[in-house]
């Protein structure tokens, strides 16, 4: 479904991805993990076609999104959704407005049927009646679970979670979780998601991949992963502060 | 990993104000280290700013012929640009109205010549005061606004949402914001310009001109030429507050500090362009030398 082929991404001041390859089959999740500066969320936006490689392939269903025109990646963006870090709901808008919001740009559902996907979304995320709060009036976790509920409106057949349980409480970090596998199990969506939570990473995932200044170091099953050899991979897995990656890095 | 430019300095928000001075500091000394360099630097962010502008603006243009217009948030940006601006846009030209009345009627009626206050205040009204101080009142209430809201959605990723949810942020946040900059721009002008006169009026009129010749010098010398100029000037000065607000919004980074950063830059941007403008568009439209001398 999403094959990365040497894919690259330079900024002025360095290289932030270097020839990376993965490859995400149809149906499963895949996460991506990696220290804070690694290059997870500049991979994960570089799929979501809002960085442009400056190396390398992005095949999505055998189309090659990497060299597309901006008009040509709104169509294929229609049919991926995305749930941000810090949820990115459009503040002004309620939170109806903001699960709504690609319907009524993106389709030629009535204001009823699209009444319907909402409050079905936000009852499958567990934030029924809350459709007409602002943003600001919700915790941290009830915006990551709108996001959600914002990027399945549109029923996307690839999901990007980025960071989806950063900064929340085990229990909420637990819903989300549920929720990306309730997403997966029902609406058999591909996901890709990047993280540092390893908790979430092995419930929620089929496979991993560790990212590590750039390049994908080590991949496989969670198991495989669990029992991998690598230094810096076994590092990373136990939060060990002695080994080959450090902090200032 | 964000793709956002990191901050050379991380402050709380209160500390914009300092780090902005700090950061004037910092282009001064750097001025008298390596003026070349500097000179360099200067032009290029100068060539990339312009270039930006330019890129936006025609973006938004074809956007707008091509119909790709929220009508609804034009709507509620004519209110927010236009509407509210109107008590302030109207307590600042009535009173720049009334000095000028003031100061002209004090010299003319000493000469006798008390009837060409009219005629003076009048003109530059309607070509000067009402366009120019209308569209600085709009620069610092709405190019503010513009610069901000947006740069506090392109930091909380607001823009990347609307861009993943295949939404042009141009077509979403630029379009209506310029089509009620364009029109109501205008709109308030001409409110501006009659409550400008009208204080003008009233003030001359108590320090001695005669209200009849107040009148008939301004009804022989205040031509609808005039005032449709200073109507037409507010048109590019409502496109300059728009977009520079937007550029300077969709290219804000680095938190509070970023935001902070083209607040400012959006007001003082515009307010300068403005004033250059207003020149070049004054020696245009009306030859470099008016009609009443």
């Amino acid at each position: 479904m999403i094959i990365v082929k040497q894919l690259s991404y330079r900024v002025p001041s360095g290289s932030i991805l270097r020839r990376i390859d993965l490859h995400v089959r149809k149906g499963e999740t895949m996460a991506v993990m990696g220290m804070s500066g690694a290059g997870k969320s500049t991979l994960l936006k570089c799929i979501a076609g809002l960085l442009r490689p400056t190396g390398g392939q992005l095949l999505i269903d055998g189309i090659d999104i990497a060299r597309m025109r901006e008009s040509q990646l709104d169509n294929i963006r229609r049919r991926i959704g995305m749930v941000f870090q810090y949820a990115a709901l459009f503040d002004s808008l309620t939170v109806f407005e903001n699960v709504a919001f690609g319907l009524r740009r993106h389709t030629r559902m009535t204001e009823s049927e699209i009444t319907d996907v909402v409050m079905a979304r936000l009852a499958m995320v567990g934030l029924a009646h809350t459709e007409s709060k602002m943003p600001s009036e919700m915790s941290g976790g009830m915006q990551k679970r709108v996001g959600l509920a914002r990027a399945l409106a549109m029923n996307p057949e690839i999901l990007l979670y980025d960071e989806p349980t950063a900064g929340l409480d085990p229990i909420t970090a637990a819903t989300i979780a549920e929720l990306i596998i309730k997403a997966r199990d029902e609406l058999g969506v591909t996901s890709v998601l990047v993280s540092h939570d390893i908790q979430s990473i092995m419930s929620v995932s089929s496979r991993v991949a560790m990212i590590h200044k750039g390049r994908i170091i080590a991949s496989g099953t969670t198991e495989e992963m669990q029992n991998c050899e690598d230094a810096t991979v076994k590092q990373f897995m136990r939060g060990e502060t002695q080994g080959p990656i450090h902090v200032t890095e | 990993m964000s793709d956002e430019q990191p901050s050379r300095r991380r402050g709380r928000p209160g500390d914009v104000a300092g780090e902005i001075l700090q950061d004037v500091g910092d282009e001064l000394a750097a001025v008298v280290a390596a003026p070349g360099e500097l000179t360099y630097k200067t032009l290029n962010k100068f060539f990339d700013f312009i270039g930006d502008c330019s890129i936006l603006a025609a973006r938004t243009v074809k956007l707008i012929f091509k119909g790709k217009v929220d009508i609804r948030e034009a709507f509620n940006q004519m209110a927010f640009i236009g509407v509210a601006s109107l008590p302030i846009v109207i307590i600042t030209v009535a009173f720049s109205g009334a000095v000028l009345a003031l100061y002209m009627a004090q010299i003319v009626v000493r000469w006798g010549m008390g009837s060409f206050t009219g005629a003076v205040v009048g003109l530059s009204i309607a070509r000067e005061i009402g366009p120019v101080l209308t569209s600085v009142v709009v620069a610092a209430r709405a190019g503010s606004a513009i610069g901000a809201e947006i740069g506090s959605m392109k930091v909380t990723e607001q823009i990347d949402a609307l861009r993943a949810l295949g939404v042009s942020p141009i077509q979403y946040l630029v379009t209506p914001r310029f089509l009620a900059g364009i029109i109501m721009l205008p709109v308030l002008t001409i409110f501006a310009d009659i409550i400008g006169t009208m204080a003008a009026y009233m003030v001359a009129v108590v320090n001695g001109v005669a209200g009849g010749g107040f009148i008939s010098s301004l009804k022989a010398q205040v031509l609808p030429h005039d005032v449709y100029m200073g109507l037409l000037k507010t048109v590019f000065f409502g496109i300059v507050i728009v977009i520079v607000g937007a550029q300077q919004g969709l290219q804000t980074s680095g938190g509070a500090t970023g935001v902070g950063k083209s607040t400012t830059n959006s007001v003082v941007i515009s307010i300068v362009i403005i004033y250059i403008l207003n020149f070049f568009l004054a020696y245009v439209m009306f030859g470099g030398k008016t009609q009443f001398l």
